[in-house]
């Protein structure tokens, strides 16, 4: 009989489990594609063709749409299919720690996120340290929206669960700023939520410096879904 | 012998309901041990009890010498499961299952092939699992349970909703984990399947064990009517005392050639099972 040492080699394993289902997740993989195409396409088609609107004004407007929306609902998709099919409940009792999880988990939405980043700043026609910028801030948006994409994955119990909570809280992420632009009053709410906040920035990565408000806000809701994911994530080790 | 598994007067509470009430039992090293019962009897409970899935409300549970309580590593990598729900990515193929698991029990490529084999699935190792019958599902989960020779398997209803063939195949796989050393904790409520498999079974109803020991014993002990059965030719049937005193009738039958078939009434687990609890195994 064989002796089994298991060694910490769990994180990459689910990394590429991961990143093999996430090619052949459709509807997963589909996302990250479907925002920076709309943004390439409507820059093409719409903003090019007008001199009273930004080159850009698509990329900001899409990519906080997608940097909102996308990592939130695809950890929470991809969590709440584990637990509905029991995999994650194989994996916890192969001894792969939640934590071990959720960093392979995270790691690669997040490779695909800034894959479509980086096309973002492209389409934008961003180089060099704007672009490095650009892609930063992204990151950060999108790492705001998994933590929170986590913690609603945790506490769902299936995958239509996990969307009926989580869709609606997308949209108004993602939306708002985009709606911010056409109401001063929505603004002035929509200011305390990191994707208007990123708005600001990608607006015009060239020229705006982050603010003392960019990195107090963004930071705030960043530490709030922190705090909102170990809650779930405590909550989510008791149950299971 | 020495006791992979014991459990010691556990009961378990869920709410108000009591699930288990004072279950004791222990399963030898390189047994075969069933657990039998009807739906809800309580077997998936002690086996997510077993497992570390859930606490016991009272009682004590060890396995592999260490409480249920404070199972590590160490325990888990020396257990497989096969659990009621498949827990398999049904997007990934057939290797790609079986690899990810390779990976986190640092178990070599080659033993994936090798256990594919053995279950018969290694032409389908490039299927995606969603397109494997359920059969071979079934399979792929025994597959990973004993891709690294556990010393321990749980197999909760691992034929349930099978092909009689398919059945067979994990039957024959089961004894052959048994030769190579491991012990098996089953579970089901087929009663056929237990005597063919099981070096000793428990007989579960309503939370608490109501028999256990080796199943033909079992049947032999509840044997109360001890009697013959023949079917004559002409289509008549026949019931006589398994005493010396039908002897010599039964001779008889049989010098005139009247006799279709003769067996001996010995009653199954099943029976044994209606007649302690007064309730089908369904």
């Amino acid at each position: 009989m064989t002796t089994i040492m298991i060694k910490n080699h769990n994180i990459a394993a689910v990394f590429k489990k991961q990143i093999k289902d996430n090619l052949k997740n459709k509807i997963v993989f589909i996302q990250f594609i479907l925002y920076p195409l709309f943004a390439f396409v409507f820059t093409e088609a719409v903003a090019k063709g007008q001199q009273d609107i930004l080159n850009t004004f698509f990329v900001t407007i899409f990519g906080t749409i997608y940097a909102g929306m996308v990592p939130m609902i695809n950890m929470a998709s991809i969590i709440s299919e584990e637990k509905e099919a029991d995999t994650m409940k194989m994996l916890m009792m192969a001894n792969v720690k939640p934590y071990q999880y959720l960093i392979a988990i995270g790691s690669s939405v997040m490779i695909f996120f800034s894959l479509g980043a980086f096309a973002f700043g492209v389409i934008g026609g961003y180089n060099g340290i704007v672009l490095l910028r650009f892609i930063i801030a992204m990151l950060c948006g999108g790492l705001s929206s998994l933590l929170l994409g986590s913690a609603i994955g945790m506490l769902s119990k299936n995958q239509m669960s996990a969307t009926a909570i989580g869709l609606p809280i997308a949209m108004i992420i993602s939306f708002l700023p985009m709606i911010a632009t056409f109401n001063a009053k929505i603004e002035s709410v929509s200011r305390f939520l990191y994707t208007q906040q990123i708005s600001y920035i990608l607006i015009d990565p060239n020229t705006v410096s982050i603010s003392l408000e960019n990195t107090l806000i963004i930071g705030s809701n960043l530490l709030f879904f922190l705090c909102v994911f170990v809650i779930a994530y405590r909550k989510n080790s008791k149950t299971n | 012998m020495d006791n992979i598994v014991t459990i010691q007067n556990v009961k378990k509470v869920f709410n108000k309901t009591t699930a288990l009430e004072d279950v004791s039992c222990s399963v030898c090293r390189g047994e075969i041990f069933g657990l039998l019962g009807p739906s809800g009897a309580g077997k998936t409970t002690i086996i997510n009890i077993l497992t570390g899935q859930i606490p016991v409300t009272a009682g004590q549970v060890k396995i592999l010498g260490v409480s249920t309580s404070q199972l590590t590593n160490t325990q888990y990598s020396q257990m497989g499961m096969v659990l009621d729900n498949s827990g398999l990515y049904k997007r990934l193929s057939t290797y790609d299952n079986m690899f990810l698991f390779a990976q986190i029990y640092g178990v070599s490529k080659n033993k994936i092939s090798e256990t594919l084999e053995k279950v018969g699935l290694l032409a389908s190792a490039k299927k995606p699992v969603g397109k494997l019958s359920k059969g071979m599902q079934k399979r792929l989960v025994l597959a990973r349970a004993i891709l690294h020779d556990p010393k321990l398997l749980f197999l909760d209803e691992p034929t349930s909703g099978l092909d009689p063939t398919t059945m067979g195949e994990i039957h024959k796989l089961i004894f052959s984990l048994r030769e190579n050393g491991s012990t098996v904790f089953l579970t089901t409520h087929n009663m056929e399947e237990a005597s063919k498999l099981c070096d000793h079974a428990a007989l579960l109803n309503n939370g608490k064990i109501v028999e256990y020991g080796v199943p033909k014993e079992l049947c032999r002990r509840y044997d109360m009517d001890k009697s013959i059965r023949i079917l004559l030719k002409c289509g008549e049937e026949l019931h006589l005392a398994s005493t010396k005193a039908s002897a010599g009738r039964i001779a008889e039958l049989f010098e005139q050639n009247q006799v279709a078939s003769i067996h001996s009434s010995e009653p199954n687990l099943e029976s044994v099972f209606i007649k302690l609890t007064g309730r089908e195994l369904t």
